[in-house]
């Protein structure tokens, strides 16, 4: 008990702390067996955390034992433990399958501080999901950011450094933007911490401030969430970093950023601003709808297979954007459940591809004819996760697409339209992700790589666990819609 | 508002102009190097803004001292706040400034378009 109560604290200390300590291992191949040791862990911790949160409740806890006004606090509730689990499970899988991948791209002597920046990424993301403080929420954005630069500049590919530059480029303004926007709010409130500002914020006289410091949060976390048109930075970053990197990014780097702005509109603007969430629904919804479909349309003519799946991340987002959008509590957890169901599928899809580029050193579909014949398990796996980001009943994917149909045609009088409209880009969906089918399946085999065999067993293994987990969670989802409702409830109820 | 009102927010106009300079040389300027010059005055723009909202008139530095009471003290946490951004700009500008160094040795060049070019 006394240790559950320490639990919210110890998720964000462990991996940080082992950020450190992973370097200092010798030898140098124990690294890769500390980081995943460390990411375990805090995948059981926030296994723990959900537990004590799924009936609803809220863990609260005072930094150095200082009380919420005065001192920093993190938080825990319904939403918070969707998130960790996201985020450490994503890590704690991909870091399982990394070993080879990992081998095969970054020299053994660099490899410490590879995992050890992994750590510093992990840390900070899980960081802004607990912080209770919007400071503390800046912090750790730029202790992931600056982390997460290091490892997608880490790999061979010497492209990943024009992407990253440019990442963190438009990653700081977004990051600098949202310390402008806690700045005109701390000036309003004379409070950081987020619970006490939607308090205090009832009682400001002079709201203008609080409208701008609106807009310069949500734009700041839009460009760290890759939102449309401000996603530029995504397909160069994802497509040249090291392939594990990308599985664990791409299934939860840009969602955090997404989870703060969703937080922060619900919690904070929407109760304190007249018409925010007319305002929010104008502003939010066109971007989520042209992201779907201006991301989808790229994906469809993409012919780089990492690069494909960057920019149907893209409109991923959109549509955990659009269910937000709606502003209804149907809406909300439909977004949140595909936060939860698009990190499975993503991560499960860039793990086979890192399966296929173990192999493959091109990754462009005119190079992967006939994979399946060398590789059938990978092209299983990569199939099945397919499946789920398409969106095809007993997949995932079908569950958060389904409750995001039921929210749109509950939004009102243009719910068809928008009904169309997911339904005309899960077509698309369709199209890319059969134009990577064909290829590997019925494009005669390539001539290079003759002996091309399956990928090693350690890295085949977890990918085809996540290919059965999207399964699993098609077909029992309690958990997460638990969760997903549970989180939507509360931010509705944050939002009034 | 007349031209005393405007003066007196002097700070938060040279704060907004810094603020544009800066994202106008990120946006703008093709060297990487001068990109990075640019976020950085970006950055320090805001950390204008957080000194100047601490600022209480009369106040003065706040010590807690014996024999003096019933003093004004400025608000010293905005100060602390900005005070750890600024540690986040220097890591930021290290890594950037890394990361030219290793664009250089790869391409040999830092210009934006020359880089883009090459690939």
């Amino acid at each position: 008990m006394d240790l559950l109560a320490h639990l919210p604290a110890l998720q964000v200390v462990v991996p940080m702390l082992s950020a450190p300590l992973i370097v200092l291992l010798q030898p140098r191949g124990l690294a890769w067996a500390g980081a995943t040791a460390s990411a375990l862990v805090s995948f059981a911790i926030a296994v723990t955390l959900t537990l004590a949160v799924l009936d609803g409740q809220t863990l609260e806890y005072a930094m150095g034992g200082w009380p919420a006004p005065f001192g920093i606090t993190l938080s825990v509730d319904a939403l918070t433990a969707l998130m960790l689990l996201i985020v450490t499970g994503a890590s704690a899988i991909a870091l399982l399958a990394a070993k080879p991948s990992i081998d095969q791209q970054i020299e053994l002597e660099r490899q410490p501080l590879f995992y050890s920046a992994w750590m510093l990424a992990m840390s900070g993301l899980v960081g802004i999901v607990v912080a209770a403080d919007a400071f503390n929420i800046f912090v750790f954005m730029e202790i992931s950011s600056l982390a997460s630069y290091i490892l997608i500049a880490g790999g061979p590919d010497r492209r990943a450094l024009p992407a990253v530059f440019k990442y963190l480029m438009m990653g700081t303004i977004g990051a600098t933007f949202y310390l402008i926007g806690v700045g005109l709010i701390y000036m309003m409130t004379g409070t950081l911490n987020m619970a006490d500002m939607e308090a205090r914020l009832g009682d400001v006289t002079d709201i203008n401030p609080v409208l701008v410091a609106a807009g310069f949060i949500t734009i700041g976390l839009a460009l760290k969430a890759a939102v449309f048109p401000l996603h530029v930075w995504v397909p160069n970053a994802y497509t040249h970093a090291p392939h594990m990197v990308t599985v664990f990014l791409a299934a939860c780097a840009t969602k955090v950023a997404l989870y703060v702005l969703i937080r922060f509109d619900y919690m904070i603007f929407q109760a304190a601003l007249v018409d925010h969430q007319m305002q929010f629904a104008l502003f939010a919804m066109p971007l989520a709808i042209l992201g779907i479909l201006v991301a989808s349309a790229v994906a469809m003519f993409e012919g780089n297979l990492k690069r494909l799946l960057a920019s149907s991340s893209i409109a991923q987002i959109g549509y955990i954007l659009l269910g937000a959008s709606f502003v209804s509590i149907a809406g909300l957890s439909a977004s949140a459940s595909h936060l939860f169901n698009h990190a499975l599928a993503k991560g499960g899809l860039f793990l086979a591809v890192a399966c296929l580029a173990y192999q493959y050193r091109d990754l462009r579909l005119s190079q992967l004819g006939g994979a399946s014949k060398r590789m059938p398990w990978t092209c299983a796996a990569f199939v099945v996760c397919g499946l789920s980001l398409i969106g095809v009943p007993g997949t995932a994917g079908f569950i958060s697409k389904w409750l995001l149909i039921n929210a749109a045609l509950q939004s009102g009088p243009w719910g068809w339209a928008l009904v169309a409209i997911i339904l005309v880009s899960s077509l698309m969906a369709v199209v890319y992700i059969w134009r990577i089918v064909e290829a590997l399946y019925f494009q005669p085999p390539t001539e290079e790589g003759d002996v091309v065999a399956e990928a090693p067993l350690q890295l085949l293994i977890i990918t085809g666990l996540v290919a059965i987990l999207n399964i699993y969670f098609g077909l029992f989802p309690q958990v997460p819609l638990e969760l997903a409702n549970s989180a939507a409830s509360l931010l509705w109820e944050g939002a009034q | 508002m007349n031209l005393l009102e405007l003066l007196g927010y002097f700070n938060y106009w040279v704060f907004a102009i810094i603020l544009t300079v800066g994202l106008y040389a990120v946006i703008n300027k093709n060297n990487l190097i001068k990109k990075l010059i640019g976020l950085s005055i970006f950055q320090s723009a805001v950390f204008l803004m957080y000194i100047t909202m601490d600022k209480v008139e009369g106040g003065t530095a706040p010590i807690i001292q014996e024999g003096v009471e019933g003093q004004i003290f400025s608000n010293p946490l905005p100060q602390v706040l900005i005070l750890t951004a600024i540690v986040v700009g220097v890591s930021t500008l290290a890594l950037g400034l890394a990361l030219v160094v290793r664009i250089n040795e790869c391409y040999g060049t830092i210009e934006e378009n020359e880089i883009l070019d090459a690939d």
